[in-house]
């Protein structure tokens, strides 16, 4: 058996994500080779190479590749998967990796498994169905498994104590039918909200973008990741990006404050799994207190400043 | 430029049923349930509506796969605007690369020039479906779309992702998906959906299409998740910031 992981980077970091897909490789066992595809990516494969329980990274270095364009980068890895014999083909389940994956597996003719959240053996798995509604353990007849990862399911693997060697793969094209035009990333001091410690959320009780400074004020006091409702989101209070839920993004942090939010399933979906929950609510008879931890029913905007200040 | 659009919709339990797991653990309980167009694939049949009054598109045909009540849901679609559906009627469970092999055969019998789909259906959370069949038909694809401009030979679309926005130019013919802010659907007016009943709607089976539905993917057991246990209400800010340092030890 041997596992390829398809690295997400940034050219010269790796992402934390990636290191959780490393884990749940590793608990299906075999070789670990680690895909890192981009454009001026040295500094991102020889820190790929550190990372521990890695056998081998592969570099495919190529201006294609510099967006991570799922046209140029899907067969790329299809290649590479057939022409190394690789049993299992993982990807963190980002935006990044729900992009390429499916096209690869598509192009292996393999029905691929989303977001798993546990490894049983090497061709059966856990994964949320219904916004994590349910859990269905599911076991894959293809010869190729092709996996995405929640990474917030597995423990990171250490980012160092490896020394894996570093072997070009060649072979990246331009497709030709897609091309990247522009972006505009948030740009944020606060920590990434999928990988930080601490979440503050606020949802539609905060009211107004405006209001939404007291949240970010706790956010900032605490060192944590800023986070949103889908009602937030909808009612314009805050970018899409913050959104934690079913449709948003999926935490699981030491501790998760939510401020206004009513705790609709959808939204428990994206964080139930986090360790300790904080729930600020003036209606005390709000879903979110069914499952924190500490609920505290008053009126956010006397209860949040008061916190901030006490911290 | 008119375009010819199709858009796949997906029957699935409604976004506000709160789903239970069977007690024999083969599935969630789907008898006497609430059904509805996937939300995602409800904007698809919008964005492709926009086009259309906006003059870009010319004709619109839904396509569903699974059961005969997904008749109701391509009426759905045909009372938001679109101009006629396919049902390709089973009733086995219908894996994504399979449904995205059955899109496909759509694709090559009807030669649309744009799908619009939703990123994700809310039933098996897959988010898989839309790159899948770009793949098998060699088109671009451009997912997680939160803003589409059609220009001549392409579509500009920003997508939205984890970290922030990215536009990017796909060469039509393409394969969108669509996330949540790209527009919100109208609802049906009832004129409309009078109008829907007397649209055609062709039923197909998978095997007219000659695509084999075998699946790969075992369902072992589905379970309730792990429930959380509400804890205690605490009566202030004092105490909250007390049991944080000093009992959950957080911060």
């Amino acid at each position: 058996m041997s596992v390829l992981v398809i690295a997400e980077h940034d050219n010269t970091s790796i992402k934390d994500a990636t290191l959780s897909t490393i884990a749940a490789a590793t608990q299906i066992g075999g070789d670990i080779t680690i895909l890192v595809a981009g454009e001026n990516c040295t500094e991102a494969a020889s820190k790929a190479s550190q990372i521990n329980g890695v056998s081998k990274v592969l570099k495919a270095d190529d201006s294609s590749l510099s967006h991570g364009l799922a046209e140029n980068l899907a067969p790329l890895i299809a290649e590479a998967v057939k022409a190394n014999g690789f049993t299992s083909v993982l990807a963190p389940g980002s935006t990044f990796g729900k992009n390429i994956l499916p096209r690869v597996s598509a192009l292996l003719d393999v029905q691929q498994l989303t977001d798993i959240i546990a490894v049983e053996s090497a061709d059966t798995f856990k994964r949320p169905i219904y916004g994590g509604q349910a859990i269905a353990t599911v076991k894959s007849s293809d010869t190729i498994k092709v996996l995405t990862v929640r990474a917030t399911a597995f423990d990171k693997v250490a980012a160092e104590g490896g020394s894996a060697p570093i072997e070009d793969l060649s072979g990246a094209s331009d497709s030709g039918l897609s091309s990247f035009v522009g972006q505009e990333l948030s740009q944020s001091e606060r920590p990434e909200l999928t990988s930080a410690g601490i979440v503050v959320s606020g949802g539609r009780g905060v009211g107004s973008s405006d209001d939404f400074k007291i949240i970010e004020g706790l956010a900032d006091k605490l060192g944590a990741a800023l986070g949103a409702s889908r009602a937030a989101v909808d009612s314009g209070y805050i970018s899409n990006d913050h959104q934690v839920g079913q449709t948003g993004k999926v935490v699981a942090p030491e501790l998760y404050i939510a401020v206004g939010i009513s705790g609709a399933i959808q939204h428990l979906a994206g964080m139930k799994d986090s360790k300790v929950i904080v729930a600020i609510n003036k209606d005390e008879e709000a879903p979110i207190f069914q499952v924190a931890d500490y609920g505290l029913v008053a009126d956010l905007f006397d209860a949040v400043p008061e916190l901030t200040g006490k911290l | 430029m008119s375009m010819k659009i199709l858009v796949p919709v997906k029957r699935v339990i409604d976004y506000n049923v709160k789903v239970r797991v069977k007690s024999d653990n083969s599935g969630v309980e789907t008898a006497n349930v609430k059904m509805s167009m996937n939300p995602f694939d409800e904007i698809a049949v919008e964005e492709a509506v926009r086009l259309k009054e906006a003059g870009k598109a010319s004709e619109i045909i839904a396509v569903s796969i699974g059961p005969s009540q997904c008749q109701e849901t391509l009426r759905t679609a045909m009372a938001i605007g679109a101009d006629s559906g396919i049902l390709i009627e089973t009733d086995d469970m219908i894996e994504p690369l399979t449904v995205a092999k059955l899109l496909k055969a759509v694709v090559d019998e009807q030669s649309p020039d744009l799908v619009i789909m939703g990123k994700q259906a809310i039933d098996d959370d897959s988010n898989q479906t839309g790159q899948m069949l770009a793949a098998l038909l060699g088109w671009g694809q451009a997912t997680f779309a939160g803003k589409v401009e059609l220009e001549d030979g392409s579509a500009k679309v920003t997508r939205e992702l984890d970290g922030g926005l990215e536009t990017i130019s796909v060469k039509t013919p393409c394969i969108i998906t669509t996330d949540l802010r790209l527009n919100e659907p109208r609802y049906a007016s009832l004129p409309n959906i009078m109008k829907a009943k007397k649209k055609p709607l062709e039923t197909k089976s998978p095997a007219d299409y000659g695509v084999d539905i075998a699946s790969r993917i075992e369902v072992l057991k589905v379970e309730e998740p792990p429930k959380r246990e509400g804890g205690v209400k605490v009566a202030d800010v004092d105490e909250l910031v007390d049991k944080l340092k000093n009992e959950a030890k957080v911060i």
